[in-house]
């Protein structure tokens, strides 16, 4: 059979939504797609427990305390979960990371913004997970059988997340008056940062066509950032807070809310490496990388000899 | 030296009384740690009762591109199916 016939058959399997799984012929485009697309959501789960992780040891009370330790552990299990899925396509899980490490591969830009108040942990939990729910919903149907299933896990987990979020932005929006104005000032920072998590306008997204024809995606950024405004405006009004848009108002021809202009400059230079945070985020991962080098090789050591022992008991015992 | 912990794939039995179900993969430096790591990551939610972890390397899987080939026997064998059989109306308990 010739590619040219492989590719129609693959083709017709997606068109009648019938799974991509690991060992079935796949274009070398649509395997290299996923693989950058997959690994790159499995370091933006990575790089996500950072700015979460600085307020662990801060948390205002031990129920806080318990909720944030277990969503930021969530987190890492996503990472996990995402790059387990990266592996099955051929993908080097150590080559991933070192990607991330050097700066080749990108993660989420909105993980490069800093945590500064207490209430930017609610509006993470609200804002950055809601619109990555957005995106991970969506996912759930996605064409390669790996990735939609881990998806599948990771969005029966994100509603927890959303939610406590949600509930501790109640608990400051209807506190005192300093909460209230900590709230306001956490939904301030992170909205419009929270609205390019969704990328680029169709119109200058390079890759979203095939990926739309492969089903990798199912929908185009501004419809899901369009459905992320339109779920979101009321969340925020019930909270009494008001999102940081002089051109945000319904529009009752459309059905949907209109938005103002994303500063797309500010998106790119964050992009680029140039937002508040970048260097830092990476620093610590590389940091956690190196100093945990150690335990990686002494368990790597501990379970050669344990086999050796298994092997030949008696050699084993006379070598030590 | 460096060597990457092995991958292992990681199955879960949900329940007593339901079969276990591949659920993903990890990586751990041996079985004991596969078994530790799967209950971390893969049960945080009383997802099961019961982990086993394969090495991935152990594990042989059939290929897809000999499917037809492979499942064809099975195929033209309808008299392995009840509805194949016509039983009169009167006839019940069957
Ligand atoms: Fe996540
Ligand atoms: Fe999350």
């Amino acid at each position: 059979m010739t590619s040219l016939n492989f590719e129609a058959i693959f083709q017709s399997k997606i068109d009648d939504e019938v799974k991509i799984e690991p060992k079935d012929w796949m274009p070398d485009a649509y395997r290299k797609t996923l693989i950058r697309q997959i690994s790159q959501h499995a370091h933006s789960e990575i790089v996500g427990m950072l700015p979460e992780g600085n307020w662990i040891t801060r948390a205002p009370s031990l129920r806080r305390k318990l909720i944030l330790l277990a969503k930021v552990q969530d987190e890492a299990g996503h990472g996990l979960y995402l790059y387990s899925a990266a592996e099955t396509l051929g993908a080097d899980r150590d080559d991933l990371v070192q990607q991330l490490l050097t700066g080749k591969a990108k993660y989420s830009s909105i993980f490069n913004y800093p945590t500064l108040n207490w209430a930017d942990i609610g509006a993470i939990g609200w804002l950055v997970d809601g619109a990555a729910i957005m995106n991970q919903v969506m996912l759930t149907r996605t064409s390669y059988g790996p990735y939609a299933r881990a998806m599948v896990r990771i969005c029966k987990e994100e509603s927890f997340h959303q939610r406590q979020g949600y509930e501790l932005m109640m608990a400051m929006a209807f506190g005192s008056s300093e909460q209230k104005a900590m709230a306001q000032d956490a939904l301030n920072r992170w909205w419009w940062p929270a609205l390019m998590m969704f990328g680029p306008h169709d119109a200058e997204s390079t890759h979203s066509d095939q990926a739309i024809k492969w089903k990798i995606k199912r929908k185009s950024n501004d419809e899901l950032r369009q459905s992320f405004v339109d779920v979101t405006v009321p969340q925020a009004e019930y909270l009494g807070l008001t999102l940081p848009d002089p051109d945000l108002h319904w529009n009752e021809e459309r059905g949907h809310y209109d938005f103002g202009k994303i500063d797309w400059d500010e998106f790119w230079k964050v992009v680029k490496g140039n937002g508040p945070c970048n260097r830092q985020r990476i620093q610590a991962r590389i940091k956690a990388y190196e100093d945990g080098a150690w335990v990686r090789e002494a368990a790597m050591a501990h379970a050669e000899k344990k086999e050796q022992r298994k092997l030949q008991p008696e050699a084993a015992v006379k070598a030590a | 030296m460096k060597k990457e912990w092995p991958l292992w794939e990681i199955f879960i039995r949900s329940k007593s009384g339901l079969n276990h179900k591949h659920v993903g993969s990890l990586h751990a430096s041996d079985a004991e740690m596969a078994l530790e790591n799967a209950r971390d990551l893969y049960t945080r939610r009383n997802e099961g009762v019961s982990i086993w972890v394969v090495e991935s390397k152990h594990i042989t899987a059939s290929d897809p591109d000999d499917s037809d080939p492979l499942f064809e026997p099975a195929r033209d064998k309808v008299y392995r199916h009840p509805t194949f059989y016509t039983v009169p109306d009167e006839i019940s308990h069957m």
